[in-house]
């Protein structure tokens, strides 16, 4: 086994223990981190596969436009239900 | 207790799948698959019998270094043009349903940005600029193109908002310049018709495979759809900002 194939262990156990943690949290801006943290392990994962391209436009959609997007949608949700 | 018993049925699902995928004959181990059964060959080798040199080979029938764009902006442009109008209909949906309003104002909410956040945002704003339209110019050489290249312009508009909240775009210029960009991505498309053969044909001068200025038409297009991209996902961000005056 070498050094490559440990860490795609490592980065494809932790895939699934975010994507769970993702979906049965209760909290949704916690569950919001954690689609995040996902998209950037997917980039790591990607990367070591070799596929830089879709590497790059995971980082920038999954991880940096979508999760403010959800964040912002919240904060207004909560805002709303303040009212 | 049900968590522990989800997460059990996750864990072994997921082993259950590595292990058929791992045994399985019609799934080669990594780095194995043989190629050419699965992508054309024709679109590997660009339709030559001799090897393809960075740097060297001169006016190849495709002539992106980056073997992805030359596939998705020149065998397939016209795939993108589809994909670039899907995002256009989805912006348009956003404003239907958020930005209607004749008069909108900054959303209100409960955070005020403190200093460190205005002045990092400010400075990492021009660097994360910059990353875009590097992207977007050398889409043909290395990895990433238009559509990264346009999100990470969009991110950084992004920036601005989160670094001020009275802070609001020319957002009027941004439709001008989206519709603009669009326009001109089918306007080559239609000059591809006239002076070449089919619709969005590389009727430029292909150059040498890996200089900056290379492969005609498509950094042209490139750019188009970074500056398309990088407008739409900003109106995008100020639609999900804004919300209607109340007077």
């Amino acid at each position: 086994m070498t050094f490559i194939d440990i860490v795609m262990l490592v980065v494809s156990i932790l895939l699934l223990i975010i994507a769970f943690l993702a979906v049965s949290e209760k909290k949704l801006i916690k569950s919001v981190i954690f689609l995040s943290a996902l998209s950037m392990l997917s980039v790591v994962s990607f990367v070591l596969m070799k596929a830089p391209d879709v590497a790059l436009t995971e980082a920038v959609i999954g991880s940096g436009l979508v999760t403010s997007l959800f964040v912002f949608t919240l904060l207004s949700i909560k805002k709303e239900e303040a009212k | 207790m049900k968590k522990l018993l989800a997460f059990i049925a996750v864990i072994g699902l997921g082993v259950l799948i590595i292990l058929a995928l791992d045994n399985n004959y019609q799934f080669p181990a990594f780095g194995h698959a043989y190629l050419p059964s699965r992508v054309s060959e024709h679109y590997i080798t660009k339709g030559s019998n001799v090897d393809i040199i960075f740097g060297q080979t001169l006016n190849p029938e495709s002539g992106p270094a980056n073997i992805v764009t030359s596939i998705v902006v020149d065998y397939r442009s016209f795939d993108t043009l589809g994909e670039v109008t899907v995002l256009f209909i989805s912006a348009l949906g956003v404003s239907l349903l958020l930005g209607s309003a004749v008069t909108q104002k900054r959303l209100e909410l409960e955070f005020k940005p403190n200093f460190m956040l205005r002045v990092g945002s400010r400075a990492l704003f021009g660097i994360i600029i910059m990353t875009g339209v590097y992207v977007t110019l050398h889409g043909h050489l290395t990895p990433g193109g238009g559509f990264p290249g346009g999100t990470m312009i969009a991110s950084a508009m992004l920036l601005l908002y989160l670094a001020d909240d009275q802070f609001r775009a020319k957002i009027k210029s941004f439709k001008i310049l989206e519709g603009v960009a669009g326009s001109l991505y089918v306007i080559i498309g239609l000059i591809g018709l006239i002076v070449g053969t089919y619709f969005l044909s590389n009727f430029l001068d292909n150059g040498v495979v890996g200089d900056l200025l290379s492969s005609g038409i498509i950094p042209i297009v490139y750019i188009l759809i970074g500056l398309k991209v990088g407008s739409e996902i900003s109106g995008m961000i100020d639609n999900f900002l804004t919300e209607e005056e109340v007077k």
